[in-house]
């Protein structure tokens, strides 16, 4: 009888004492880490081109969470970005300035281009190919159209062009309805 | 055979008859034949021909590029003009590279491949291997290459090679015309497709609609005990793949699985016609036969067309349009695509040329839904077309992928009960068209991300590679500093005992 109660006991105490201890640590060592930040950075192009003034989207994305940076700064992310961050952050965005020339993509014209590597070494996602002294070219596929390179080119021998409108990705545009609104005229009754 | 209920369908004024007992009739060679590289779904071909060069008919001239691909050869002996941006028969009039032929008029055939002597001892990837040669694409519309749904079976177990000869859209009458004309050419394809296939047994559907090719594929098929021709009702869209395995099987193909999922595949009957024609002789795809239909045609006609012919040649051929077509349409009424212009060629694809006239066409403005509900009994597939469209109307387009956008094939059943005139179809292909678009914009943004995150790490190993021989090279300048100093001193020692 005695050594059930010992086990029993032995036992409980065991369990309180390690459920303390994973309690006290839960709360002391607990990450601050703002659930807010992960899905603004998920959010973000990801192509770390620091246009926006911070080091990178994580770093631009823990300023938005604290509300410390404009929501307009991303370049490649463009209006669609700020129109999802304005509905995820409630902040009502600016668009006056923006204007929504659609998707982009930077390109080389090549008689221009002298060579100089400038826009290689800029480039964020490796989306030019060339060497020294030799006609770079862009890997369309490759490019999200931060349009750094386009500053950094001494002969503006690169340019930001639309995407073109192919079979492939050509698709209907939404209906036009002119739908009038059918109220019934209410006669009043006499 | 017992048959199973399919749900929703419409059934529309057919209108069969302006065509069905038309015979058959080749078109005269036209002045050019424009054959696009992509007639198909997948990538498309590579082009084998340069200006100048002189062709013989079937003579490959674009290569397959891809696993989905398939090649495009010379519908006719003759001199290749160019390769040139010529308008697709697609809605958009946007142009496509296309080979353009000027024909010799000799017609004259080239070396053909060896025809396989007894398919149905041959081995399964010989007969897939012709059919990918021979540039077969689904010639019910879809034009998705044949040869990749033969492969079908060294993956899935399969059981029923099912052959569409439901041909449910109105006016057409192509594939009603090939079977009452070649019903053995037909069952002699569908069989060797089930041998590549590895299928034990072979069922063609035809709409009741369309008894003398019921009459006649029976008779046909009563020499084969494994193929069986059934009469399926006539319910639009009985001819969609899905639907025509649920009438046959009662099996319902689950949303994004295909019908060899459940172990059936399902051919167009002129499909099996052109699997014959590249078995039997060696012959490629380069002519289809075309409904040309609609209120404005003087002459509706079933007509075996060169691929490549323009579509103005075959009107022409067909004696013009009698009155002004409101819309040439490249396809049947209800799934057909509208043809920005008549230059566009015709290609492996196009089941009909229609040119309907205002009357034929339902061009009312549209009003308020009334909540009718039609659209929902209607719909062939389970959804709530009004649902839908009332979010995509709001550019709420998530919501209408949850209720499931992605899974109408655009059937066009909806906007046809509509008593409101809706664009349902027309806001769906819309939505379609926005989610796709969006879906490769974020496939693209994990791309970059991936690309972003590679060139930090790799400027980092570099960076890390030059701190470390930026290390080791000072390493050794402070050895030798420490060893110079100790030479110094001894020197000075030196001096010091000389001196």
């Amino acid at each position: 009888m005695s050594s059930m109660l010992i086990a029993i006991g032995s036992l409980t105490l065991i369990g309180l004492t390690l459920g303390a201890i994973l309690g006290i640590a839960a709360r002391r060592l607990a990450v601050q880490e703002d659930p807010l930040e992960e899905e603004l950075k998920a959010m973000m192009p990801g192509s770390q081109c620091g246009q926006c003034g911070f080091a990178g989207c994580a770093q631009y994305a823990g300023a938005l969470a604290k509300g410390e940076a404009a929501i307009t700064l991303c370049a490649p992310g463009g209006k669609p970005l700020i129109e999802a961050l304005s509905a995820k952050l409630g902040v009502a965005a600016d668009l006056s300035g923006v204007e929504d020339k659609g998707p982009e993509h930077a390109f080389i014209v090549e008689d221009i281009c002298i060579g100089c590597t400038r826009c290689i070494r800029e480039c964020s996602t490796d989306a030019i190919m060339g060497a020294n002294k030799l006609m770079h070219t862009i890997i369309i596929d490759a490019c999200h159209g931060c349009s750094k390179c386009v500053k950094v080119c001494p002969t503006d021998a690169i340019v930001m062009v639309q995407y073109p409108v192919t079979l492939a990705n050509w698709h209907w545009q939404k209906p036009e309805v002119e739908n009038t609104p059918t109220k019934p005229e209410v006669v009043p009754a006499h | 055979m017992k048959l199973f209920p399919i749900r929703g369908g419409i059934h529309p004024e057919y209108r069969k008859d302006l065509t069905s007992e038309k015979a058959i009739v080749a078109m005269p060679m036209p002045a050019a034949l424009y054959i696009p590289l992509q007639q198909h779904i997948g990538a498309p071909a590579e082009v084998l021909v340069a200006e100048g060069d002189l062709v013989k008919k079937g003579q490959m001239i674009a290569r397959s590029q891809g696993a989905v691909s398939v090649p495009q050869h010379a519908p006719t002996s003759g001199r290749i003009m160019s390769v040139a941006e010529v308008a697709a028969p697609h809605p958009s009039g946007l142009p496509q590279k296309t080979i353009i032929l000027e024909p010799d008029g000799k017609d004259e055939w080239g070396d053909l491949p060896e025809p396989i002597a007894d398919p149905f001892a041959a081995d399964p990837h010989a007969i897939h291997e012709r059919v990918a040669q021979s540039g077969i694409v689904g010639m019910g519309g879809a034009a998705f290459p044949s040869a990749v749904k033969l492969n079908l079976g060294t993956q899935k177990k399969l059981e029923i090679l099912l052959l569409n000869g439901a041909e449910c859209e109105p006016y057409l009458t192509c594939d009603d015309r090939v079977m009452r004309e070649y019903p053995g050419e037909v069952i002699d394809g569908a069989r060797i497709m089930a041998r590549a296939l590895g299928t034990p047994r072979v069922v063609i559907g035809i709409e009741q609609n369309k008894p003398q090719a019921i009459e006649i594929m029976t008779r046909a098929a009563s020499a084969f005990p494994e193929v069986e021709v059934v009469a399926v009702p006539v319910q639009y869209p009985m001819g969609s793949e899905r639907h025509l395995v649920q009438a046959i099987t009662g099996r319902e193909t689950p949303a994004r699985k295909l019908t060899a999922d459940l172990g059936i595949v399902v051919h167009n009957v002129a499909t099996a016609r052109a699997v014959h024609h590249a078995v039997r002789f060696g012959r490629p795809l380069v002519a289809r036969v075309v409904t040309v239909s609609g209120g404005a045609i003087r002459q509706p006609n079933n007509v075996l067309t060169p691929i490549g012919t323009k579509v103005a040649d075959l009107v022409e051929f067909c004696g013009g349009f009698s009155a002004r077509p409101e819309s040439v349409v490249n396809g049947g009424p209800m799934m057909g695509q509208p043809l920005a212009s008549l230059d566009a060629p015709v290609v492996k694809g196009t089941s009909g040329i229609l040119a309907l006239t205002a009357e034929e066409i339902n061009d009312s403005p549209t009003s308020a839904c009334i909540r009718c509900g039609s659209c929902v009994t209607v719909c062939p597939c389970g959804l709530s077309p009004v649902d839908m469209a009332a979010f995509i109307r709001k550019d709420n387009l998530d919501v209408a992928a949850k209720l499931g956008v992605m899974d109408c094939f655009s059937c066009g059943s909806c906007s046809y009960v509509c008593p409101s005139h809706i664009p349902l179809v027309h806001y769906f292909n819309y939505a379609k068209g926005v989610l796709r678009e969006l879906e490769s914009d974020r496939r693209k943004g994990e791309r970059i991300k991936t690309l972003a995150e590679t060139r930090t790490i790799r400027i980092e190993k570099a960076a890390e590679a030059k701190r470390a021989a930026l290390a080791a090279k000072s390493k050794p300048a402070a050895d030798a500093a420490s060893s110079g100093n100790a030479g110094e001193a001894k020197a000075t020692t030196e001096e010091k005992v000389n001196a």
